[in-house]
């Protein structure tokens, strides 16, 4: 598997990434470095062995429904660059 | 799920210039889960509150926190699926769902993409008149709800509430078994009706807490699928029905002007009575799901599953099946009184108390207390719009007035009036009955001195009658019930009335 300029700049664009053309060529070289790499596993004979969900051998953990949180819309707001009002305020999106 | 009847509804066609279309129609129900927490935080799901109150760092996607699961959200997922005797998967998973809004903080939606929790199940549908259909589930999958958008509150600033982030939706998709508006309609109300009467989800559509995708596609009798589009959010069940047909018309016309539908994400205008494009955000469908890192696969046990069914309720088709056979009512009668958990609830207690007070089997009673119920009481709760919960006659209020009409203190004429008056007044029936005199005669002498005095008073009419006139055995009755205020028996008056004319 490998990457070519148009996926390149597809992914740029999905992660809202702003990309300047010429660093393009040089992230598909380590994009495709790094596939490579990982591609290695593939020499690996799987057959008969479940796919792994998880490297801990643990269940998920479950909690009661329970209201134990929240209630601290100042803190969840803190970061915002802008808030009115108690809202987020963000630049416009309309569809 | 017993069959009752087999009767398919006729196949439901738009007329184009070339012909008739079918139309194909599936839908993807997100119904807001209730439970006290979110999906995979410990804050609040309570509707209406200050904006980013109920919000957790989780919910906010700060860094660093992690999702841990909500166990009763997990549960109302398998109650859902066993009321829909759908398959219910000991192991799912949960995949995130890769897209950039500013009401998704975490920029991905925990959902389940490759592995849902419940796996296929039906629905059965009542389309009146006998006919039914059985519409097909495909999947039901859990995920995060977004938070809520506002974009009309300020010239340059969108505002967004985080308050719904986090709570958990079960996203119910149909297989494209639907054929036309009213099956449409008929299966979003069924699937509502389920939904509350298992207390899964409260089904209010104005709220928001259920909103339908609709996905529209039409094609000639015997065709395969065409291309469907689809509708996003819509939000009752009138606008499902309208906006299927309104989707439909502007496919038939493209096709039929020689042009091809794209697949794509629309809007419905109910004012304008139009889809319209959601302008493809650019590829906004690259979902890239892949399984999420921060949580293990989803599973439980058998004993976990029957523990869910335990919980639940007598479900509205088995309680319609039990209406008819056990106390003979009409489909139609059980049909209605079924439709809404409330009402069904309201006719359970009505029948007992109304048992209880006559001493007389529910069998026999209840035709007359499923009628005072769909009639009397609907009639005016429907124009006082009031629903069934804050019915100004409670359950048991309405058995006392039924059991005096049953045990002969009223005639069913005073009891319309008594009726009236309770709701007036809020005052019991038999106080009512007792303070203005509404007693039934049941004095024999007293009704035949009355049917006397009126044969007497109406010559021309009994000479009519004797000539073969025998229609005017009514007139007479009229004339009695008239004269005893209604407080007569009108079979007794009928009886007595007959016999006198025949003598006379």
């Amino acid at each position: 598997m490998s990457v070519d300029r148009d996926t390149v700049l597809k992914i740029a664009r999905l992660s809202r990434i702003k990309l300047e053309d010429e660093r393009v060529e040089p992230l598909m070289g380590e994009l495709n470095n790094i596939l490579a790499w990982v591609e290695q596993l593939d020499g690996v004979d799987t057959t008969d062995v479940a796919p792994m969900t998880s490297a801990v051998e643990t269940s998920l953990a479950w909690r009661e429904d329970q209201v134990s949180d929240g209630e601290c819309a100042e803190d969840v707001l803190k970061n915002a660059p802008v808030s009115e009002y108690g809202f987020f305020a963000v630049p416009k999106v309309i569809e | 799920m017993t069959e009752t009847s087999t009767a398919e509804a006729p196949v439901y066609t738009l007329e184009g210039a070339t012909g008739p279309w079918e139309i194909v129609v599936g839908m993807e129900v997100h119904a807001q889960v209730i439970s006290r927490s979110k999906l995979f935080s410990g804050a609040s799901t309570e509707y209406g509150a200050e904006p980013n109150s109920h919000v957790s760092l989780v919910d906010a996607a700060m860094p660093g926190m992690l999702p841990v699961i909500n166990a009763e959200v997990v549960a109302q997922a398998v109650r859902t699926g066993l009321a829909l005797d759908a398959r219910i998967n000991k192991w799912s998973r949960f995949d995130r769902k890769n897209y950039f809004y500013a009401d998704l903080p975490q920029g991905y939606q925990i959902s389940q993409f490759q592995y849902p929790i419940v796996g296929e199940g039906e629905i059965h549908l009542d389309l009146g008149d006998g006919r039914t259909k059985t519409v097909g589930v495909e999947r039901i999958h859990l995920e995060q709800d977004a938070g809520k958008s506002m974009h009309d509150q300020h010239p340059r600033y969108t505002f967004v509430d985080l308050n719904r982030s986090g709570v958990a939706l079960m996203e119910i998709v149909s297989k494209p078994d639907i054929r036309s508006p009213e099956e449409a309609g008929a299966y979003l109300k069924k699937l509502r009706t389920i939904l509350r009467y298992i207390g899964t989800c409260d089904g209010n559509m104005e709220q928001g807490s259920m909103r339908a995708d609709v996905n529209v596609s039409v094609r000639k009798a015997g065709a395969p699928y065409g291309t469907r589009c689809e509708i996003k959010n819509v939000n009752s069940v009138r606008f499902v029905m309208m906006a299927i047909e309104v989707e439909a018309r502007r496919q038939i016309d493209i096709l039929e002007a020689g042009g091809t539908i794209d697949q794509e994400t629309r809007l419905f205008d109910p004012t304008r009575m139009e889809t319209r494009s959601m302008r493809n955000k650019e590829e906004a469908h690259d979902y890239r799901y892949f399984p999420d890192p921060d949580l293990l696969p989803l599973e439980f046990d058998d004993a976990f599953v029957d523990r869910c069914r335990a919980d639940l309720p007598e479900l509205p088709d088995q309680k319609k099946q039990r209406l008819i056979a056990e106390l003979g009512l009409p489909d139609y009668n059980a049909g209605v009184l079924v439709a809404e958990k409330e009402s069904a609830a309201y006719f359970d207690t009505l029948l007992a108390a109304l048992v209880a007070r006559t001493g007389k089997q529910p069998a026999e009673v209840a035709l007359k207390a499923s009628n005072f119920v769909i009639g009397e009481l609907f009639a005016h709760l429907n124009k006082a719009g009031l629903d069934i919960a804050h019915s100004p006659v409670s359950a048991d209020a309405g058995a006392e007035l039924l059991a005096l009409q049953e045990d002969g203190t009223i005639s069913g004429r005073i009891a319309k009036d008594v009726f009236e008056k309770m709701v007036e007044t809020g005052k019991p029936a038999g106080q009512i009955v007792e303070e203005e005199g509404l007693k039934q005669i049941a004095d024999t002498g007293a009704l035949e001195a009355i049917c006397d005095q009126v044969i007497a008073d109406n010559p021309k009419q009994l000479e009519q009658y004797k000539a073969g006139k025998e229609k005017l055995l009514g007139f007479f009755v009229g004339q009695a019930m008239k004269a005893t205020g209604g407080k007569a028996n009108p079979q007794a008056v009928n009886e007595i009335l007959k016999a006198k004319l025949a003598q006379a």
